[in-house]
């Protein structure tokens, strides 16, 4: 049978695919909110797979609220994008420079 | 090898291989659809940990809501991909590198060892019969039913925020005034003219015979 370390194993995977993804693409702003997604669902592996070995629904119901909010997350994110795009023609972070951050 | 260890192992590894082409690929819309396989075959390994309704409900919200989103959004801006891909190699040893440190020390922590079959066995898959969905639902409605309300708001907030930071009013384009439209009497819209019930009038059949001529001219 499938241990419970191998769908851990799975999950950090993923969660390190993401950062790495974070530093890979750091000028682009779409795959960095795809690469929060990608790091949202490992967690959410992590969450099920503990619900399924320990026998607790709870874990299940964390996740659905994972879901929840990672889905107001992206929306929002698209949004803030869309006008971005719309006011400065482009999605660089390098020009992302009005908040002197 | 039995066909659980089998369908894990081909949804993981195509899970992990397309995440890595989610962060390497060099078009955003790639990208967005290797983001769809991902999730895709997660959701196929929820299932084999009998959390199906939520794997069904990766699919439906995620790949199909959400996702289209993405795609949508990636499609509609016309984007100069040769800036975007700058640092890419050089980023690429130090990203490796963190994530394969990552990727070891959770091993480490999370290994066999520590969570193994000895210290945690497999369960016993659930009988036939056994609903998740009335599993899960019969949590959330009583003991999370607060969480699951404001779960409810946040999503409601979300909506009117994403429509207020992408709204604009346009130059030219035509709006409904409600206000108006509301205001709006009789007098505004009707004028009533008095006439004289008969007037004869005049040069009316000239007009027929030029037009009826007009027509049969050609």
């Amino acid at each position: 049978m499938i241990s419970l370390s191998q769908f851990l194993v799975f999950g950090a995977i993923l969660f390190s695919i993401s950062v790495a993804g974070i530093f890979l693409n750091r000028k682009n702003i779409l795959v960095l909110l795809m690469a929060i997604e990608l790091m949202l669902l490992a967690v959410n592996v992590n969450f099920i797979a503990f619900s399924h070995f320990l026998g607790d629904i709870n874990g299940q119901v964390f996740v659905f609220f994972v879901l929840t909010v990672a889905a107001a997350e992206a929306a929002i994110g698209l949004a803030i994008l869309v006008t971005l795009f719309r006011n400065r023609r482009t999605i660089n972070v390098e020009d992302l420079t009005e908040m002197k951050g | 090898m039995t066909l659980y260890q089998f369908l894990f192992y081909v949804f993981a590894s195509s899970a992990v291989i397309s995440a890595i082409r989610v962060v390497t690929v060099k078009n955003p819309v790639h990208a967005a659809l290797f983001l769809v396989l991902t999730f895709f075959t997660t959701a196929l390994t929820w299932i084999l940990m009998e959390a199906e309704f939520l794997g069904i409900v990766l699919l439906l919200v995620y790949v199909g809501a959400v996702m289209v989103l993405f795609l949508f959004v990636v499609m509609m801006l016309d984007i100069n991909l040769a800036p975007l891909r700058e640092g890419f190699v050089r980023n690429l040893p130090v990203g490796v590198f963190v994530a394969l440190v990552m990727v070891v020390e959770l091993g480490l922590i999370v290994g066999s060892h520590a969570f193994g079959l000895a210290n945690y066995p497999a369960p016993t898959p659930a009988a036939v019969g056994t609903s998740n969905t009335l599993a899960l639902g019969s949590v959330l409605y009583t003991e999370y039913v607060y969480p699951f309300e404001i779960a409810a708001f946040i999503l409601l907030v979300s909506i009117v925020s994403a429509i207020a930071l992408a709204h604009r009013k346009r130059e030219g384009a035509l709006y409904q005034n409600i206000d108006a439209q509301v205001k709006v009497n009789r007098g505004d819209r009707i004028r009533v003219v008095k006439m004289a019930s008969s007037t004869p009038v005049e040069s009316e059949a000239d007009d027929d015979t030029s037009k009826l001529s007009g027509r049969k001219a050609p």
